[in-house]
């Protein structure tokens, strides 16, 4: 069974520009990924692919993660002068900043040859709005074509070079990418008659009586 | 045929449509073979009873040959994967049995098991040889169904498939009789199965397997030896391994085409490893051999069920410290997959320690198995479009979820 | 032998027909709706409630109104309202229990969550109406169904329901008169322990 790190090292070892990062995996299932960057991915993933002591010659599954912008709270020490002649006093504060979010996606390879796997391989892009691009994998794996169009249609990540990026499951001309976290849904409301939690805030906007006998709008 | 002045240049005769509503831009038309042919751009779909749903293929055709052709997705997409993440681990066990609605016992059993890996849950042996016998009467009606409704593509309407649903209603019979429902399911659950089934369950699963095979005696008499369908399927949509492997198809498709790849043996989940069974693998990758590898799957699918009838332990089926209400797993991921009747049923989940999945995602066999779609049908008529899409096995309600 | 597989074909074909008139294996329809089809004793589609008196249904709802099932619902179909007495009091059971029947997807989920073996599966499927939203909105009364309408569709699973209920009353009653008996010398009895194994959550406000 090839362990994570054990890949890893054999990709370091042919590419040693590359950036590649094990992604640790907190649940049971224990199945780590590797996260690389996006400028040798290409040629990461052919290598993936045509080695023959790793032949990973499916990619079974391919999808995107939005990870939204992240508050952090760090805690800075600072060390400021103390009482003359003794010791400086550190003092911690806490200082917020924003981390970036940013778009995932992620493959999952199988060698059917060697009957291994998964290797899951992580791309991500530079934040959520702007550096949108990843390499896309399609020219290696052919099973990218149909999956990498769905993450670039629910999710807005461009996949450079892929041979035929368009939307797939949302029509042309839609504009929006609605499995990112912040996708707000249009106030299409039809009446119904028990609305309640979401529903009836949304109701409340449309009809601001009591909409059904027996229902309040106190809640 | 469509242009009265045939004095007109080919590239004017092309009908023209929107680029924006056609799937790909008319330059990348290419030009007729031999520089005479008329090429014209139909849309096969979405309301039309071969595309098995609501799926569109925009076709340029050269006379009758396709000469390109692109799938056109979404007339059923309804966000699966978003309902997912705004539904707890337990409510997403119902909208499964509505991805593949032919066979959610192996849907549910996917789903279950991606969830018992993220929360590290043990299943009961009992269970794990119910959702074998589950899983294996789902492989049955689905290879059944599908035999039927190939054969209605290619034109011999209603009698192959009213076969077929004679015999697939039988098993959605013992479905009803044990989940309450024929085909939403909504059996499987976290660390085993929601009911114990009893033994004249177990007694009425026995009589139905030993009456499937004198059914796939006779409807093999019926199809498999009929110069028509032999004419009109050998041959047709030959799909070669490479491209079969690296294109993702998986599941009796990919074993068509020569390579002997089963999730069942491969990653031998549940009690498959104990069982006995050989996977059948055909020699030429054509419609022909897809439809005979779904009945040779068959036939080890009745051998699977009279192994698991007569292995099935006593015990509880389900896990009782799994929790299923409320299940909040840890933070991180798992994927989980099995070989479902249509291929790799995969589902990957990212928890981020909530109640609810911080990412749901469905790895759907049918909608992967598309890929190819135009490769196989290059240089085919459209009847035979109709075929090979026929023979891919697909369902609209998992391929756009 | 060309032919030779088109005309075996016809002889299952031949075989069929001739079947489908005195083989039940080989003419398996029934003329629905002059024959109904025999449901399974776990066939089922719509939820109802369970009350306990035929009488006064409404008065005896099992319902404590606890919205697990509405919080649980993967369609959000349930509406559920508690009822109060004047001065806010929860009364501990539903003034408002709506399904909606056009959104209800069958999955049974309102069931297995239930603590209280309030809401169970019902069997009817003739549910068509010519209108969409009012009558296919279930109330409570349309809902609330006695306990032997639900030994009458599901026999085990009532006779199991009842004989769980009937163990968990009496285990409460004789904890309660232990601790009765245990604080007699010292205190005021302790009120009788409620028979559910859940206690009711905190009513909504």
């Amino acid at each position: 069974m090839d362990t994570v790190e054990h890949v890893r090292e054999r990709l370091l070892a042919r590419f040693p520009g590359a950036e590649v990062t094990v992604v640790p995996n907190g649940s049971p299932a224990g199945q780590h990924s590797l996260l690389i960057s996006a400028a040798h991915a290409l040629e990461i993933a052919r290598y993936l692919r045509d080695e023959p002591g790793l032949a990973y010659d499916q990619c079974s599954n391919v999808t995107g993660i939005d990870w939204r912008d992240r508050e952090v709270i760090d805690i800075v020490k600072d060390s400021q002068p103390g009482a003359p002649g003794g010791p400086p006093v550190v003092v911690e504060r806490k200082v917020k900043r924003i981390e970036p979010g940013y778009l995932e996606v992620v493959y999952h390879l199988y060698s059917l040859a060697r009957r291994e796997g998964p290797v899951v391989l992580r791309l991500r892009t530079g934040n959520r709005s702007t550096a949108v691009s990843v390499p896309s994998l399609t020219p290696v794996w052919r099973s990218c074509e149909f999956q990498e169009r769905e993450v670039f249609d629910l999710f807005g990540v461009v996949f450079t070079g892929h041979p035929d990026l368009r939307r797939i499951l949302m029509w042309d001309g839609y504009q929006d990418h609605p499995m990112r976290k912040d996708y707000v849904e249009p106030d299409d409301y039809e009446w119904e008659p028990t609305p309640h939690g979401d529903v009836l805030t949304k109701a409340k906007r449309h009809y601001p009586a009591p909409t059904a006998p027996g229902m309040t709008n106190d809640e | 045929m469509f242009d009265a002045n045939p004095a007109a240049s080919p590239s004017a005769r092309v009908r023209k449509v929107e680029p924006s509503s056609f799937g790909f831009q008319p330059s990348s038309v290419p030009p007729p073979a031999g520089g005479g042919g008329d090429l014209l751009e139909i849309s096969l779909g979405p309301h039309h009873p071969s595309t098995h749903g609501v799926f569109r293929m925009n076709v340029v055709l050269d006379g009758e040959t396709v000469v390109r052709l692109k799938p056109v997705f979404g007339y059923l997409h309804r966000n699966h994967e978003k309902l997912g993440e705004g539904t707890s681990y337990l409510g997403s066990m119902p909208y499964t049995d509505r991805l593949d609605y032919l066979n959610s016992m192996t849907n549910n059993w996917a789903y279950a098991i991606a969830v018992e890996k993220l929360a590290g849950l043990t299943v009961p042996e009992r269970a794990e040889y119910v959702r074998v016998i589950l899983a294996e009467l789902t492989r049955l009606l689905n290879h059944t169904c599908l035999a039927g409704f190939l054969m209605q593509d290619c034109g011999c309407s209603g009698t192959p498939l009213m076969y077929a649903f004679r015999e697939r209603e039988r098993i959605l019979d013992l479905f009803e009789s044990l989940s309450g429902s024929r085909m939403m399911c909504n059996y499987q659950r976290f660390g085993g199965c929601r009911v114990d089934p009893t033994p004249a369950w177990l007694a009425a699963v026995a009589q139905l397997v030993d009456r499937y095979g004198p059914f796939l005696d006779e409807f093999e008499e019926l199809l498999t030896g009929n110069e028509i369908i032999m004419a009109r399927t050998q041959g047709v949509g030959r799909l070669p391994a490479a491209l079969a492997v690296n294109a993702g198809v998986t599941g009796p498709m990919l074993r068509a085409s020569g390579v002997g790849h089963d999730l069942r043996k491969v990653d031998g989940y549940g009690v498959y490893p104990r069982l006995n069974f050989r996977v059948p693998v055909g020699d030429h990758g054509d419609v022909y051999d897809r439809y005979m590898v779904r009945v040779l799957e068959m036939r080890e699918s009745i051998s699977l069920l009279r192994q698991a009838l007569a292995a099935l332990p006593g015990g509880p089926v389900l896990d009782p410290k799994a929790k299923q209400r409320g299940l909040r797993p840890k933070a991180g991921e798992a994927y989980g997959r099995i070989e479902g009747p249509k291929g790799e049923i995969g589902f990957y989940l990212v928890s981020d320690g909530t109640a609810n999945p911080y990412r749901y995602r469905v790895r759907p066999p049918s909608f992967v198995n598309l890929t190819v779609l135009e490769d196989l049908c290059l240089g085919h008529t459209v009847a035979d479009a109709v075929i090979i899409l026929g023979s891919i096995d697909i369902v609209l309600g998992e391929v756009d979820r | 032998m060309i032919g030779k597989g088109l005309l075996q074909g016809l002889a299952v074909t031949a075989r069929n027909l001739v079947g489908s008139y005195h083989d039940p294996d080989r003419y398996t329809t029934i003329e629905y709706p002059e024959v109904k089809p025999a449901l399974p004793e776990a066939y089922r589609n719509f939820p109802f409630l369970v009350a306990e008196k035929a009488e006064d249904p409404l008065g005896t709802l099992r319902c404590v109104a606890c919205q697990i099932c509405e919080k649980e619902c993967p369609p959000q179909c349930i509406y559920i309202v508690m009822d109060r007495d004047e001065k806010g009091k929860a009364r501990m059971k539903p003034k408002v229990f709506d399904i909606d029947t056009s959104v209800c997807m069958s999955c049974q989920i309102c069931v297995e969550v239930c603590p209280f073996d309030a809401i169970k599966m019902d069997q009817v499927f003739e549910i068509a109406t010519d209108e969409r939203f009012n009558a296919l909105l279930l109330h409570r009364d349309q809902l609330a169904k006695t306990n032997t309408y639900f030994h009458q569709i599901h026999p085990t699973e009532a006779a199991e329901v009842d004989a769980r209920l009937a163990a968990e009353k009496k285990a409460a009653e004789e904890k309660a008169k232990a601790a009765a008996a245990a604080k007699a010398a010292s205190a005021k009895p302790a009120p009788a322990a409620p028979a559910n194994p859940t206690p009711p959550p905190a009513p909504a406000p």
